[in-house]
């Protein structure tokens, strides 16, 4: 009993309560992140591995217009549009040949095009990690930090965006169609739905979250070029937690891996915390294959 | 060779000219294999004696990929812990035994093969790549973060055994003799495997790629035989790490990186899945073609843009790669 | 044959079409023809290539050989998407609902087309709450919560959006109870007075020769028999031998 107590004493709560909003913060991002990569998965049962790659360029490209324009804002906004425009011809000239082929056709290919999109990153940029500024820098005091108001604005952001899309989803003519084909694509085609360009449409969608995070995240990290496979890696692990195409469920996941990895970072070292995101899914493909947080629906 | 049921109902001519063709073809590459390393410079020993490594761990991921229909994508873990379990052998038993490298490595890639297999196995698909891929990451995490053991970030440097058969030979490694050892021991892999792809158990796998259901149905323990299949695989991918680091001399945490997984299965595409040949020949051209590529551009050409390019127009329209023409042939 | 044979430009028309599921020769040359306005029943036993036929036409099957043409232009090779818009309306066999989708967004998804003003769509909408009152009471109803009667009739509402030339109707009454057959019964005649073309493929053989002016009757990928429907008793024997009734 004093064992357990002397324990429960050893935690830390300042740090608990700060590692909670660092958690809430990269989980938002996450969820950004994935909610793309899941929505990807869900209309056309494509794997997206280039995903983290569009993130990192969108960071990337973030930089190049903040230096340009100095506004960190219109960075985020060109960015998303410049790689939501990458994401569209990435789909027709490598994705939409492989309509119809078995889907691990598709996660080779995607595959193949992190690969091209993380070498010309290296080529372009150079191996020496960029910074950028926060655009907001005021803070405020959380215990013994002085914590930066832009990581709260991050999670308020990601979140907007993320609610922003599923009202899209919901009553957007064009979210109609989404949806439709998400659920039945022959039937789609049958009502006059230009599937194909609906495909476009939405890996150019999620092409644009995953830039919108890579800006929002950059100021918080260093950007390079290798930054993309963590960030695909963790997405992965949360769409599968949250179940394959259920963008409920990858918020729900992305926040919960995120806390956890925080909490473990409070005794172990950072890289290592990763371990128990992975023990996790680990866990969760053996107890709820289709994933910890409600079943898909299709 | 060929005592499959398959084979049985040909007629005895056609078995027989075309065992006949297909060892003479196994006997000239052999041939042109054996004398390479006597007429090529140093430099490109070393180079050929590489592919044939790349091409043995490419052909253990066939075992998955082109005959069981699973993509891995942790291949990297497989081939790391075989070559961290050779470095264990060759630093801890002095002098450095050839043979325990072998056995210590295969014993570590069997380990992790052994848990990757018990828990990605019951996954298909997209779930059994995204699994395989995020098992290697842990082995990745746990060799790079554990530094005291395994070196971390700069990782093991040993010195190379000699090789011995006991009481009887014992000589250091010339580049030439183990660029003949190496193909003695990738032939022989290929000859086994092959056989075992021909075997009633070679069969169940390729009836698991074709219709899983149905082979279950028929009464194949399904589970049970990808196990197996994921087991043999890493055990082979272990052999090609034991391999890399006698060759190399070193053990590093950047090969059990994902990258080394993405290498692999990129031979595989490239070469053609299903034959075990073709991803050798997939390693050979993929290493063709970036060592031609910075030597025209130079060492800080991103090689991997246009290999990449290669790549995806390879999976769009010639989705059977190099050899893929040749798949029934190769394995009838 | 000579007296069935086209006498306007007929709305569709399928000549030998031959059709494969991968290397299974499904359909083996199969012609026939709807006129504009026209009623036209498809009949045969189970597995004769009439669904396929319906497939063909609508783009979602490829014939290898033999051409569709909609009002004399080929069609073969267009996507299903164009042909929706170019007026075919497609009621496939298990209905296919949008079954997350709510009966509005199920009637959206053909409403949403370019150059359709919000005046059009609205009345589009109010003829078939009119036709299907059920509908406009479950209009904020997930589709896959209706009940299977209610769904045939959202699946016909829903290719009415597209304000079709011709719908293909693919066992519209299968496993519905009579009261509801009756009811597509009506729908069909509805559809009719307002000058849309169906081909419908039906089990119902009553059914299909009271609501049809012309039949095929399917055999073996290929259309056996066609005449007039009024030509033809339900006691056949031609549909004895066919249709095994």
């Amino acid at each position: 009993m004093d064992a357990v107590a002397h324990f429960f004493q050893s935690i830390p709560v300042d740090l608990l309560i700060i590692q909670t909003v660092n958690g809430v913060v990269t989980g938002m991002i996450l969820a950004l992140v994935a909610s793309g990569l899941t929505l990807i998965f869900g209309i056309m049962d494509v794997v997206n591995f280039a995903h983290g790659e569009l993130f990192m360029l969108g960071a990337y490209v973030g930089v190049l217009v903040l230096t340009a324009t100095g506004s960190f804002w219109i960075a985020l906004v060109l960015s998303a549009l410049i790689v939501a425009l990458l994401g569209a011809a990435i789909q027709v000239a490598t994705l939409r040949p492989l309509l119809g082929r078995d889907s691990l056709n598709t996660i080779l290919a995607t595959f193949g095009i992190s690969l091209i999109l993380q070498n010309y990153a290296l080529w372009q940029f150079g191996p020496v990690a960029r910074k950028i500024g926060e655009p907001i820098t005021s803070h405020f005091n959380l215990f013994y930090l002085t914590y930066p108001w832009y990581r709260i604005l991050i999670a308020l952001l990601s979140a907007a965006i993320i609610g922003g899309f599923w009202l899209f989803l919901k009553y957007g003519k064009y979210g109609v169609w989404i949806r439709a084909t998400t659920q039945d694509r022959v039937m789609a085609q049958a009502m006059g739905i230009p599937v194909p360009m609906v495909y476009t449409a939405v890996f150019a969608i999620g092409a644009a979250m995953a830039a919108a995070s890579g800006v929002l995240f950059a100021p918080l990290v260093s950007v390079n070029h290798t930054m993309g496979l963590d960030w695909v890696l963790k997405a992965f692990i949360v769409v599968v937690i949250g179940g394959m195409g259920n963008l409920g469920g990858s918020i729900g996941a992305a926040i919960f891996i995120s806390l956890l990895e925080a909490y473990a970072a409070i005794w172990v070292d950072p890289s290592q915390a990763v371990i128990v995101s992975f023990v996790v899914l680990i866990l969760t493909l053996l107890f709820r294959p289709t994933g910890l947080f409600v079943p898909t629906p299709k | 060779m060929t005592t499959g049921p398959l084979s049985k109902s040909m007629p005895l001519t056609t078995k027989l000219s075309h065992t006949a063709v297909f060892w003479i073809g196994f006997c000239v590459v052999m041939a042109v294999l054996i004398v390479a390393p006597l007429v090529l410079p140093e430099y490109w020993r070393r180079f050929l004696t590489e592919i044939l490594i790349w091409g043995l761990l490419a052909m253990s991921s066939d075992i998955l990929i082109g005959y069981t229909g699973m993509v891995s994508f942790g291949h990297s873990a497989f081939f790391g812990l075989g070559m961290y379990g050779a470095a264990a052998a060759l630093l801890i038993v002095s002098p450095p035994n050839l043979w325990l490298a072998i056995l210590f490595g295969l014993g570590g890639a069997a380990g992790a093969a052994l848990f990757v297999a018990y828990f990605s196995t019951r996954l298909r698909d997209i779930y059994f790549a995204i699994t395989t891929l995020i098992f290697s990451q842990i082995f990745y995490v746990i060799i790079f973060t554990w530094t005291e053991v395994t070196g971390g970030e700069n990782g093991l440097i040993f010195s190379r055994p000699h090789f011995t058969i006991p009481f009887l030979y014992d000589t250091r490694f010339s580049t030439a003799t183990l660029h003949w050892f190496v193909l003695a021991v990738v032939a022989g892999s290929y000859v086994l495997l092959r056989r075992i792809m021909q075997s009633p158990f070679g069969m169940v796998l390729q009836s698991i790629r074709e219709n899983e259901a149905r082979t279950r149905a028929i009464g194949y323990p399904v589970e049970r035989y990808k196990i197996v299949a994921v087991m043999l695989s890493g055990l082979f991918a272990g052999l090609a790490g034991v391999l890399y680091a006698v060759q190399n001399q070193f053990a590093a945490a950047e090969f059990v990186f994902f990258t080394t997984s993405g290498d692999t299965v990129i031979f595989n595409v490239m070469g053609g899945i299903g034959t075990l040949v073709g991803p050798i020949v997939g390693a050979g051209f993929f290493q063709l073609i970036r060592e031609l590529l910075s030597r025209i551009f130079g060492d800080q050409f991103p090689y991997l843009i246009p290999l990449g390019v290669i790549f995806i127009v390879m999976i769009i329209f010639l989705p059977q790669g190099l050899l893929g023409f040749a798949r029934r042939w190769l394995n009838r | 044959m000579n007296q069935t044979a086209p006498r306007t430009e007929p709305i569709v028309l399928v000549e030998d079409v031959h059709t494969y599921y991968g290397k299974s020769h499904i359909l083996h040359g199969v012609t026939l023809h709807v006129q504009p306005g026209e009623v036209v029943g498809l009949l045969g036993r189970n597995g004769v290539g009439k669904s396929t036929t319906l497939k063909t036409i609508m783009g979602l099957v490829r014939p290898s050989h033999g051409s569709v043409l909609l009002d004399g232009n080929a069609i073969s090779g267009l996507p299903p998407h164009k042909l929706a818009r170019l007026g075919i309306g497609y009621v496939p066999e298990d209905r296919r609902i949008f079954r997350l989708l709510t009966v509005m967004e199920n009637l959206r998804t053909g409403l949403d087309r370019n150059g359709v003003t919000e005046e059009r769509k609205a009345g589009l909408l109010d003829k078939a709450f009119t036709y299907f009152p059920v509908l406009a009471e479950r209009r904020n109803q997930a589709g896959g919560t209706l009940s299977g009667g209610e769904q045939q009739m959202l699946a016909i509402a829903r290719a009415m959006m597209l304000e079709p030339k011709i719908i293909l109707l693919d066992e519209p009454t299968e496993g519905l109870m009579p009261r509801m057959v009756s009811q597509i019964r009506q729908i069909i005649d509805v559809l009719h007075r307002e000058g849309v073309a169906i081909l419908l493929v039906e089990q119902n053989v009553p059914l299909t020769l009271e609501a049809s002016e012309r039949v095929y009757i399917m055999e073996k990928g290929l259309v056996r028999h066609h005449c007039a429907a009024s030509e033809i008793k339900v006691d056949d024997p031609v549909i004895r031998q066919h249709l095994g009734v």
